[in-house]
């Protein structure tokens, strides 16, 4: 993976960058010790790796906008980062880069029952900011799979997805407000705990921007009563093909599952091999989860139950218990840590067409013959999002490479049937020379002007999101 | 002008030195000042896969023809976008492309979210003449920046839209509405608070001022609502002497939509987002002979007010903004921007359409 070269004068000026840092960070946050910045060398991209500079973890957005003012005078660019789980890179150093942790931005601000939102500061991470509301029925819906330790800041730069936005839609969707700051200092609100931007909708294109407009330093979250109860069921096909068309039929129906989960025969056999969750030997596994109040939630399942009977499944296990619930996610919830076990393993995310998940399972099969590599799906069936975990071995020279253009070509294939390169971890560095497969120079040069506007420099996260062809220009400028 | 593709849509802005004034149907936004742009020419449904629950149709394509193919499949545009030609008094036929510039939603929005929440592709025409895409036909996707929304309620200063893909979702087997009488409005949004803060998933909660009527709405499969509204009744018991179940919830929340109860009458027509908690002393201190509703639990206030008057200045600091919509004055249409935002929207603006060919003035 290419980087841009590391420039040389931002490395020799080091001591002097440090001791600006250090004069904003009067009550420290700086780190520039190389046993410590060792922490902060990669994200969930393990991967790539590169210490930054250094690294700076402000507790207030004024300390934020110093470190940025101060960069920005010097020329420096700025890695945001919020817990660094992105899976795309996103918050991958640069040697000559400075990091802009937002960790210890942790404040609930405000928490509004009647109005329904809380206000949070960034740093705080996902299950946290439900985990302020719960004890008053609330939740915050967006549920990375990453939820306990990803912080909202990388939510709001990836526009996180999770197991559950079939039903409630993704962070763009739940945000109401940001307070940000500009590369160069300024700060900016934008939105706030009221419904839709009075002019263009700035915060819109902030949300998903990878940290390449703004650092975002506190949120207004749309915060929703929590369901009376939830509980999945759990079906199997001898055909994928089949378990698609049931998920069409169930989703044409009128019932809107609160998710839809597939897995397909290599992710079964990994999962109950290592979670032992009782799952069927099938070619295909859905499980679908509803809610409501018990009598609403059988009224669901007994439609999906005459759905899913038209289709002949080979498998049907309703949930009864919260034991059996747990149990029936409980393969599904490990099959990271199960593909684990059989291997190294590349996570990808592209989004399909649900209609065209059959001919692009079969792709994605044949492609594995052709590549040598056994592939995984695991797959958000409801909106298209697929998983594919292609499987290699790390110390296998060439391998990671042949995994990389398989993974390509299994990405190329999304777009070419009319989806996208990654539906909820975002580019990064990861798939940032796939772009122009999805968009044309003029789709692209289109992003890159909103760069332009609020990062004339490109200092704000480089090298990242567009091609570095693309980007080449404006960098160097 | 009236293009009927995007190719000439395209050449005719790459060639154009003057200002445009952009018109899907002429519904909703005041139409600026230069030649008729009409793009009611841009039609067409493109694609609908209901398994999919996408549709993508050009701009120009009538909001009724789409309605008409979704309500074929039991499926519709879950913002509930308003009609609003009465109350603005305007003709003409709404197109997809007016809703997405505008970003039009309806009470339905405290559930299921507005109209850019839905968008998830579009393709417009930048003011060089540049076709930009950005989004596609899938419902998650965080591809590159998101341009989509950026468009949405962009009022067409940014581009013009060609083309646009939604995300849309079945209709619910069953409709039913609650009515509380004789509330107050600081009464009535306490009570729709505590409605939408239940976990009976409300679809619409409006207050109708001169009526003293309160509204909830719940929809889904049968079962489920008759469940609700019990469950609701006994919630809301305590926040009302009478509730009553509506005979016709579709052409009541038609009405609260489409915002009737402030037709017919003179003076200017304001629009107010604000913290529903806030809304009730807003409404109080509207300027006398004002007329007002609650929408969306009090995060909406459609304010009827005597013509002319400034309603920003009348009311000061408020947390939210308030957008004209309908006004003989020079009062501008957009609520004022902090500088830092005013600067990049002007900066946006001044990439996307350099020569300032798009409906100049509307928002800036």
């Amino acid at each position: 993976m290419q980087m841009p070269p590391v420039s040389a004068q931002i490395l020799n000026s080091r001591p002097a960058l440090l001791a600006a840092l250090a004069a904003v960070l009067p009550d420290g946050g700086l780190i520039s010790d190389p046993v410590e910045l060792k922490a902060y060398e990669c994200d969930g991209l393990s991967a790539y790796r590169c210490p930054p500079l250094a690294v700076t973890l402000p507790r207030t957005t004024a300390e934020v906008a110093a470190i940025l003012k101060t960069c920005h005078a010097l020329g420096v660019p700025v890695v945001p980062r919020g817990a660094g789980t992105s899976l795309a890179g996103g918050a991958l150093p640069t040697a000559d880069c400075v990091i802009l942790g937002v960790a210890r931005l942790t404040r609930v601000i405000e928490v509004n029952l009647p109005d329904r939102f809380i206000h949070v500061e960034t740093g705080r991470t996902n299950l946290s900011v439900t985990g302020a509301v719960e004890g008053e029925g609330f939740f915050y819906a967006p549920d990375p799979s990453s939820q306990i330790a990803c912080a909202i800041a990388g939510n709001i730069a990836m526009n996180s997805g999770g197991a559950h936005c079939l039903k409630y839609g993704v962070t763009t969707n739940n945000l109401l407000g940001v307070r940000m700051v500009l590369m160069d200092g300024t700060e900016v609100t934008l939105g706030g705990p009221v419904a839709d931007a009075g002019g263009l909708d700035l915060m819109g294109v902030i949300c998903g921007s990878e940290g390449q407009l703004a650092v975002v330093t506190e949120a207004w979250l749309r915060i929703l009563p929590k369901p009376e109860g939830a509980r999945p069921v759990l079906m199997g096909f001898d055909a994928s093909e089949v378990a698609g068309a049931c998920v069409a039929d169930i989703i044409k129906a009128g019932v809107l599952p609160v998710a839809i989960e597939f897995m397909d025969r290599l992710a079964i056999t990994a999962c109950e091999a290592f979670a032992h969750a009782g799952y069927p030997d099938c070619a295909a596994l859905l499980i679908i989860e509803v809610e409501g109040s018990p009598t609403e939630i059988d009224d669901q399942l007994a439609r999906i139950r005459t759905i899913a009977a038209r289709h002949a499944p080979a498998a049907y296990r309703e949930s009864t218990s919260e034991a059996d619930a747990t149990r029936i996610w409980l393969g599904r919830k490990s099959a990271f840590g199960a593909m684990g076990q059989m291997g190294d393993y590349m996570c990808l995310d592209g989004t399909i067409p649900v209609s065209a998940l059959p001919l692009v399972l079969r792709r994605i099969g044949e492609m594995s013959a052709e590549f040598g590599l056994r592939v995984a799906n695991v797959f958000h069936a409801g909106d298209g999002n697929m998983h594919p975990l292609i499987l290699y071995d790390a110390n296998k020279p060439g391998d990671l490479a042949l995994c990389e253009a398989f993974g390509a070509a299994i990405l190329t294939l999304c777009v070419d049937v009319g989806g996208c390169l990654t539906g909820e971890h975002g580019v990064g560095v990861e798939k940032r020379d796939l772009m122009a497969v999805q968009f044309s120079p003029a789709d692209l040069e289109a992003q890159m002007r909103v760069k332009d506007v609020f990062d004339p420099g490109w200092l704000l996260n480089p090298a990242k999101v567009f091609p570095l062809a693309a980007s080449a220009g404006r960098r160097s400028g | 002008m009236r293009p009927t593709s995007e190719a000439d849509l395209s050449e005719a802005i790459r060639q154009a030195a003057g200002p445009f004034a952009l018109r899907g149907g002429g519904t909703r936004g005041r139409v600026a000042a230069g030649d008729l742009l009409d793009l009611s020419g841009l039609c067409g449904i493109s694609l609908y896969e209901p398994g999919a629950l996408t549709l993508v149709a050009g701009a120009g394509t009538p909001l009724a023809e789409v309605q008409a193919a979704l309500l074929a499949e039991g499926q519709r545009l879950p913002f509930e976008p308003p009609d609003l030609r009465a109350l603005l008094r305007r003709q003409g036929v709404s197109t997809l492309g007016g809703v997405a510039a505008a970003n039009a939603s309806g009470p339905r929005r405290v559930q299921a979210g507005a109209a850019r929440d839905f968008m998830i592709g579009l393709r417009l025409v930048d003011g060089t003449g540049q076709v930009v895409k950005s989004g596609g036909r899938v419902m998650k996707n965080v591809t590159g920046l998101d341009l989509v929304k950026l468009m949405a309620g962009a009022h067409g200063t940014l581009g013009v839209l060609s083309e646009v893909a939604f995300k849309v979702l079945p209709s619910p087997e069953t409709c039913a509405s609650l009515c509380l009488h004789g509330l107050s409005p600081a009464q009535a949004v306490t009570a729709m608070s505590a409605a939408l803060g239940s976990p009976f998933e409300i679809s619409g909660a409006a207050h109708l001022t001169r009526a003293g009527e309160t509204h909830v709405r719940i929809e889904g499969f049968a079962a489920s609502v008759i469940y609700r509204v019990q469950r609701l009744q006994a919630l809301l018991a305590p926040h009302a002497a009478e509730i009553t179940i509506s005979d016709d919830p579709g052409a009541l929340w038609q009405g609260i939509r489409d915002v009737t109860a402030l037709c017919g009458h003179d003076g200017d027509i304001w629009r107010l987002s604000v913290q529903p908690s806030s809304a009730p002393g807003i409404a109080r201190r509207l300027p006398d002979g004002s007329h007002s509703l609650l929408d969306w639990g009090g995060g909406l206030i459609w304010a009827l007010v005597p013509a002319g008057v400034d309603l920003r200045a009348h009311l000061g600091q408020v947390r939210g903004h308030a957008s004209l919509m309908r006004s003989a004055s020079a009062l501008p249409l957009f609520p004022p921007e902090p500088p830092e935002v005013a600067t990049l929207c002007a900066a946006l603006r001044a990439r996307f359409d350099p020569k300032s060919l798009f409906n100049r003035g509307l928002m800036a």
